[in-house]
């Protein structure tokens, strides 16, 4: 099972901090295609990805167990 | 080093982390909450971080920083919540031998932060509210990281 967290206008579009999914075995780029499909949320394409914590390629494949972030284009400073 | 802060930030002890018998410059970069943004006045901002990951990245700023300008001692705290005009966001302290140095390193350290610390910052004004991606979206992810150079070190 993986954790999956969103921020910002993800979390406020998805209605929720974080969700349960199993995606072990999927890269990021399907996530991200499951995620929107279920959550109805746009501007997908332009989110960043972090696994554990540490920012991960589309290509990278998920292990059970990782915690993974929805992370949109950041705005701190 | 590096903190996420909930409440007022004090600058002071921010500065006092990198004192050191080595340097000769320590430099100050205070990012405050400004009203008006292309004549759009903000009433407050809420700031909101993912805390675990914002701390590594602010610790990796760090250590490029350690890397890039040697003898530099560096610290970054950012605040999160609720801010009102002219409140403290963000202080970051950096010392060096020499104040050039401390100078370029500082400015290199919020340009990354606004690069690659997840925080984010949700504008209120009097007609709304919207989280505000990077400014006018002219940057995108299509890859969904940072590109090259963006990374780990």
């Amino acid at each position: 099972m993986n954790k999956i967290l969103f921020f910002a206008h993800l979390r406020d579009e998805v209605g929720e901090e974080s969700v349960q999914l199993e995606v072990a075995g999927k890269t990021v780029a399907e996530v991200k295609a499951i995620v929107a499909e279920q959550y109805k949320v746009a501007k997908l394409d332009t989110a960043m990805t972090a696994i554990n914590e540490e920012f991960a390629p589309n290509e990278e494949v998920i292990q059970d167990g990782d915690v993974i972030a929805l992370i949109p284009p950041v705005s701190g400073g | 080093m590096y903190e996420i802060a909930k409440e007022n930030i004090d600058i002071q002890s921010v500065i006092d982390k990198v004192v050191q018998r080595e340097a000769g410059a320590i430099t100050t970069f205070i990012g405050t909450v400004r009203e008006l943004t292309k004549g759009k006045k903000t009433l407050f901002l809420v700031y909101e971080a993912y805390e675990s990951m914002a701390v590594k990245k602010l610790e990796q700023i760090g250590t490029e920083i350690k890397e890039r300008w040697e003898g530099a001692e560096v610290a970054i705290t950012h605040r999160v919540g609720r801010l009102d005009i002219t409140d403290i966001a963000v202080v970051i302290a950096v010392s060096t031998p020499h104040r050039a140095d401390a100078y370029e390193a500082n400015r290199y350290a919020i340009e990354r932060i606004k690069e690659i610390v997840p925080i984010w910052k949700k504008e209120h004004w009097e007609d709304g509210q919207e989280w505000i991606g990077n400014q006018l979206e002219t940057v995108s992810y299509p890859t969904g990281k940072p590109e090259e150079g963006d990374l780990n070190e």
